[in-house]
C-alpha cells in the first residue's frame, strides 16, 4: 500500500525506459557489414586495390593513396599512361554514366609523387639474395617488392637502360621518359642494384657465384617474330622488310629508321598501332596499316586506333599479305567466318609500299636458362606452375615469357605476385592466399545515392601537333578535375561512411564509431527490418537470417 | 530551396552524412550527438516509417530549440508503440491525452510558455492522419485560426493503422484497407472522397505549410529547422509508409516514400501565407505502377486482368499534381 502511497496522484508505476524492452528478439535477419570485391580491383592485373586509393584521393589526402598504390605497384606515373585500363571497363559507374577514369587520376598521383619526391623505404634486411633477370615492369616491380620485403636485390640488364618494354617498346608520345627514368630510380634509392649492359650467358651459373638464393626470370621476349612471304627480299627495286620490335627499339635509341617514303605494317595489336604512329611522326609519305581481322577484332586498344586514324593513319581490314614483287604487295581479301576465323576468297589487290614492318609478336630467346635443371621451354614460353616458379627450384619466371596475357599492367602484376610466392620460398612457407569475396556488381548498389556527374576528360594534344612529334598527347587532369573524378568513384562494396545506416535505422540501432572506423549493428535492439541494407548505396551491408 | 548545391561530393546531399562535407553542411542524423528523441526500445513494426519520420523530426526540432521542446502526441501509432505506461521512448518532455485534442494541448501549452515569459521553449504537436485529418480536425483547426505558436506534424501513412488497418480521409483512392469493399467491381478506397490537408492548412493563412517525405532527410530537417524559427502556426505534413498496413517488404520503407514523390502522387512543396514558395523537382520521373506495384494494398489491381482504368485514373491524380505544383524541371518554375 505504502508503494502506491509514495508516488503522485493516479501514478502506481515507476518511470521507466523503452530500453527495457530488447526488440533484437524480433529479428529474423541480421545486418551484417562486409566489405565486397569491387569490379575495378577484380579487374586489375596488377591486383591493385582502386576503391581503396581512389577513396583516399576524394579526401585529397594524395600521399596516402599514392603509398595504396604503391602497396602493389611501383609504377603510377608509367601505369596513368599506358595501361590500358580494363578497369574503367568493368567500372560499375559506367553502368550509370560513363566509368570513372581511373587511369587519369592514377596519373595524377604519379605525377604527384614524381613533383615531390615520395619515397618508398625498404622493408627491414633478411639477409637473403635474390637475383632478378631483366629489368623490365615485371622484373622491376619484383626487385622493388622484395627489396619491401628486406631482401638484397640484383638486378642483371643485357641494355643499356632499364626499362624493358617500357622504354623500348612503347613510344614517347605516349610515355614520357623522364616519368619512367624517374619511377626506376626511386626503385634504386630503395638498394636495388641494377646493372645494366650485362647480359648473363648462363643464369645457372651467375646465380651460383653469386650466392643468390632465388632467382626471377623476366626476360621478356626481345624478338620480333616475322613470317615468310613469298617474293620478300628478291629483285631489283625491293621493299624493305623489318619487324616492329627492332624498328621501335631503333626509335628509342634514335638511330636511323627505316621509316621512310609509304610504310606498311602488317599486324592488328598494340605494337603494329605503336609503329604507325611512330611512322607518322617521322615523317613517312604515307602509313598503312594492314590487319586481317576486322576493326572491332582488332588486338590493339580501340582508343589507340581512333587516335592513330586521327593522325593520318590508314587502316585496312581483312587482308592477308601473299606475296611481295619488287615494291608491290599482293594482298588477299578475307571475309569474316564463324567467330575468330577468317576464310580466302582467292581475290586479291596490290598496294605499292617502300618499307613493310611485320608486327605479328615477339619470341623470346632463352639460350642462357639452358643450365637451370628442370625448366621446361614449351611453345616459346617457359612453363611456371601455380607459383610462378619454373622446373628449377628457386627459380620463378613472369612477364612476357611465361605464358600469360601479355601487356604492362599484367606483367607487374606477374612481378608482383613473383616476389611474395619468392619470399614465401625464401622463408620455407607456402604463399598465403587470401580467399577472394565477393564481387560488387551493379544489382548490389543502391544508386538513386550518387549525385549525377559527368565524366571529366583529358585534353588531347591538337592532331597537327602531335602527328608532327613524339610529344606526350594526352595531358595531364589539373588537381580540381583529379579530385572530382576521383569522387566519382561509388566506393562499391566498401563502406565509404556516408552515414546512411546510421540515419535510416528506424529503432537507433547503427552505432556510429568515428571517422575511420565505421559503424556497427546493436543486435540488442535492430528488429531486422533490412532497411539499411536496401538503402546502403554501396552494397556493405548484407542480410543473413538468423538461425531459429 | 532545401535541396543545397554544393559541389560534386560523390553523394552530395543525397545520402544522411558525407565525410567530405564541411562539418555545419551535414544532417543532424549524421551526429554522433543526435538527441535520439525517440529512442530504441519502442514496440513499432520492423522497418516503421513513422518511427523514423517522428525521430528525424523531433531530432531536428530539437537542434533547432536548443533543447528547449515540448510534445504533445495524439493517440495512434506513435503514442501507443512509443509510450506503453510505464516504459517510454522519449527522451524529451513529451505528454499524451486524448485521440482528438493534441493541437488544443499544444495551444494550452503553448499559452502557458507565452505567461511564463518563456520564449525559449518550443511547442510541437504530433498525431497520425486519422488524428489530424479526422478526429483532431477541429482542435487543429481552431489552433490554425488562432495562429498559436505550434508545429503541428502530421505523419501520414494513409490509415489507422495501429487499430487494424481501417480507412482514414487520407486514405488514397483504390487502396484496400479493412474497411473498404472487399470485392464487386470497384474494391478499394472510393475515389472522390478524402481530404488533404495540406491545402486546407494552407487555406487558413498561416504562416507556413510543408509536405515532406522520411526518403528525404535533409529536406525534413530544414523545414523543421524553418518551422521552429517562425512565431505562429506550422504544419508539416511528411509522408511515411508503413509496412503492415501497405503490405509491402520492411525494408522498402524509404524506397516507397522515394517512389511517391517521384511519380507525382505525393508533391512535396513548401508554402508561407497560404502561397507555394518551392517545390522539391522530380528527379527522374516514374509511372505510378512503380510506386504502387510492391503494395498489396494495391494488388487488386494487378491481378490477371489489371485494372487498367483504375491505374490510369490513379496516374492521372499524378499528372495533376506534377502539373498543379510544377515537379518537373522544365518550366515548372513559378
Amino acid at each position: 500500500m505504502s508503494i502506491v502511497l509514495d508516488k503522485p496522484f493516479a501514478i502506481t508505476l515507476d518511470v521507466g525506459s523503452s530500453l527495457a524492452n530488447k526488440t533484437g528478439s524480433w529479428r529474423t535477419a541480421r545486418p551484417v557489414y562486409l566489405d565486397r570485391l569491387p569490379p575495378c580491383n577484380n579487374q586489375c592485373p596488377a591486383g591493385e586495390n582502386i576503391q581503396s586509393w581512389l577513396n583516399l584521393a576524394e579526401e585529397k589526402q594524395y600521399e596516402a593513396a599514392w603509398r595504396k598504390i604503391m602497396e602493389e605497384n611501383p609504377f603510377p606515373a608509367v601505369m596513368g599512361r599506358v595501361c590500358y585500363h580494363s578497369c574503367e571497363s568493368a567500372c560499375n559507374r559506367g553502368t550509370l554514366d560513363l566509368p570513372v577514369g581511373i587511369n587519369s587520376v592514377e596519373r595524377f598521383l604519379g605525377d604527384q609523387a614524381l613533383k615531390h619526391r615520395w619515397k618508398v623505404e625498404p622493408g627491414k634486411s633478411t639477409g637473403k639474395k635474390v637475383m632478378v633477370v631483366g629489368a623490365g615492369p615485371s622484373g622491376l616491380t619484383a626487385a622493388y617488392h622484395l627489396a619491401r620485403l628486406g631482401h638484397a636485390v640484383t638486378v642483371f640488364e643485357a641494355s643499356a637502360k632499364p626499362g624493358g618494354m617500357m622504354r623500348y617498346g612503347i613510344p614517347k608520345y605516349r610515355m614520357p621518359r623522364e616519368k619512367l627514368g624517374a619511377e626506376i630510380a626511386r626503385i634504386r634509392e630503395m638498394g636495388v642494384d641494377i646493372r645494366l649492359d650485362s647480359k648473363l650467358d648462363d643464369v645457372a651459373r651467375t646465380m651460383n657465384d653469386g650466392g643468390f638464393q632465388a632467382c626471377f626470370l623476366a626476360v621478356g621476349l626481345q624478338r620480333g617474330r616475322c613470317v615468310d612471304i613469298p617474293g620478300a627480299g628478291e629483285g631489283q627495286e625491293k621493299i624493305a622488310v623489318v619487324d616492329a620490335i627492332s624498328v621501335l627499339r631503333a626509335v628509342e635509341l634514335e638511330e636511323a629508321t627505316a621509316l621512310v617514303g609509304r610504310v606498311v605494317v602488317y599486324g592488328g595489336g598494340n605494337t603494329a598501332i605503336d609503329v604507325a604512329r611512330s611512322a607518322i611522326r617521322l615523317g613517312a609519305v604515307s602509313v598503312t596499316v594492314v590487319v586481317l581481322e576486322p576493326r572491332e577484332h582488332m588486338p590493339a586498344h580501340p582508343a589507340e586506333v581512333k587516335e592513330g586514324i586521327e593522325e593520318g593513319l590508314h587502316l585496312i581490314n581483312l587482308r592477308q599479305v601473299r606475296r611481295i614483287d619488287g615494291k608491290v604487295l599482293t594482298l588477299e581479301i578475307m571475309v569474316a567466318g564463324d567467330g575468330r576465323e577468317y576464310l580466302h576468297t582467292g581475290q586479291s589487290e596490290t598496294m605499292e609500299a617502300d618499307v613493310f614492318v611485320q608486327a605479328l609478336g615477339q619470341a623470346g630467346d632463352f639460350n642462357a636458362l639452358c643450365n637451370l635443371p628442370g625448366i621446361v621451354i614449351e611453345d616459346g614460353a617457359v612453363e611456371v606452375n601455380a607459383e610462378l616458379m619454373t622446373g628449377s627450384a628457386g627459380v620463378f619466371a613472369g612477364g612476357d615469357m611465361i605464358p600469360a596475357q601479355r601487356n604492362v599492367t599484367a606483367a607487374i602484376g606477374l612481378g608482383k605476385k613473383a616476389a611474395r610466392n619468392i619470399d614465401a620460398f625464401l622463408r620455407g612457407e607456402k604463399p598465403r592466399l587470401k580467399p577472394k569475396a565477393d564481387i560488387a556488381d551493379f544489382s548490389k548498389l543502391n544508386t538513386r545515392y550518387y549525385s549525377d556527374a559527368p565524366r571529366t576528360i583529358r585534353p588531347i594534344l591538337d592532331v597537327v601537333r602531335r602527328s608532327s612529334g613524339f610529344a606526350e598527347i594526352v595531358g595531364n587532369l589539373d588537381e580540381e578535375s583529379a579530385v572530382f573524378e576521383a569522387r566519382r568513384c561509388m566506393s562499391c562494396g566498401n563502406c565509404f561512411e556516408c552515414d546512411n545506416c546510421y540515419g535510416v535505422c528506424p529503432d537507433n540501432s547503427v552505432i556510429k564509431l568515428g571517422p575511420g572506423n565505421r559503424f556497427k549493428f546493436n543486435y540488442d535492439y535492430c528488429k531486422g527490418c533490412g532497411i539499411c541494407a536496401a538503402e546502403c548505396p554501396c552494397g556493405a551491408i548484407k542480410m543473413v537470417p538468423e538461425e531459429i | 530551396m532545401s535541396l543545397q548545391t554544393v559541389k560534386f561530393y560523390q553523394t552530395g546531399t543525397f545520402t544522411v552524412g558525407n565525410r567530405l562535407l564541411a562539418e555545419d553542411e551535414r544532417t543532424i542524423q549524421a551526429t554522433a550527438a543526435r538527441s535520439n528523441s525517440l529512442n530504441c526500445g519502442h514496440r513499432a513494426c520492423q522497418g516503421c516509417g513513422e518511427a523514423l519520420g517522428a525521430r528525424y523530426a523531433i531530432d531536428a526540432a530539437m537542434a533547432a530549440a536548443n533543447g528547449q521542446l515540448i510534445a504533445a502526441n495524439a493517440t495512434g501509432c506513435l503514442e501507443v508503440f512509443s509510450t506503453p505506461y510505464p516504459e517510454t521512448s522519449w527522451q524529451i518532455p513529451w505528454i499524451h491525452s486524448l485521440f482528438g485534442n493534441a493541437p488544443a494541448v499544444a495551444s494550452g501549452i503553448a499559452a502557458a510558455m507565452r505567461i511564463k515569459g518563456r520564449s525559449d521553449v518550443r511547442v510541437v504537436a504530433q498525431g497520425g492522419d486519422g488524428s489530424t485529418t479526422d478526429i483532431g480536425f477541429g482542435c487543429l483547426s481552431g489552433m490554425f485560426e488562432r495562429n498559436d505558436d505550434v508545429l503541428y506534424i502530421c505523419y501520414d501513412n494513409e490509415a489507422y493503422m495501429n487499430t487494424g488497418v481501417q480507412r482514414s480521409s487520407a486514405t488514397p483512392p483504390a487502396v484496400r484497407t479493412a474497411t473498404t469493399m472487399p470485392v464487386g467491381p470497384e474494391p478499394g478506397n472510393v475515389f472522390g472522397q478524402g481530404k488533404y490537408l495540406p491545402a486546407i492548412a494552407m487555406a487558413h493563412g498561416i504562416p507556413y505549410v510543408a509536405t515532406a517525405t522520411v526518403a528525404d532527410l535533409r529536406d525534413i530537417e530544414y523545414k523543421v529547422r524553418k518551422a521552429i524559427n517562425i512565431r505562429g502556426a506550422k504544419y508539416l505534413h511528411i509522408f511515411v509508409p508503413c509496412p503492415l498496413g501497405w503490405g509491402s517488404a520492411a525494408h522498402d520503407t524509404i524506397n516507397l516514400a522515394y517512389l511517391a514523390k517521384e511519380c507525382g502522387l505525393f508533391p512535396v512543396f513548401e508554402a508561407e501565407q497560404g502561397e507555394v514558395t518551392g517545390v522539391s523537382k522530380i528527379r527522374r520521373l516514374i509511372p505510378v505502377e512503380e510506386y504502387m506495384k510492391p503494395q498489396r494494398r494495391y494488388a487488386h489491381l494487378f491481378g490477371k486482368k489489371p485494372a487498367l482504368e483504375t491505374i490510369a485514373k490513379i496516374q492521372a491524380r499524378a499528372d495533376h499534381n506534377i502539373k498543379k505544383y510544377g515537379l518537373l524541371e522544365q518550366g515548372a518554375q513559378r
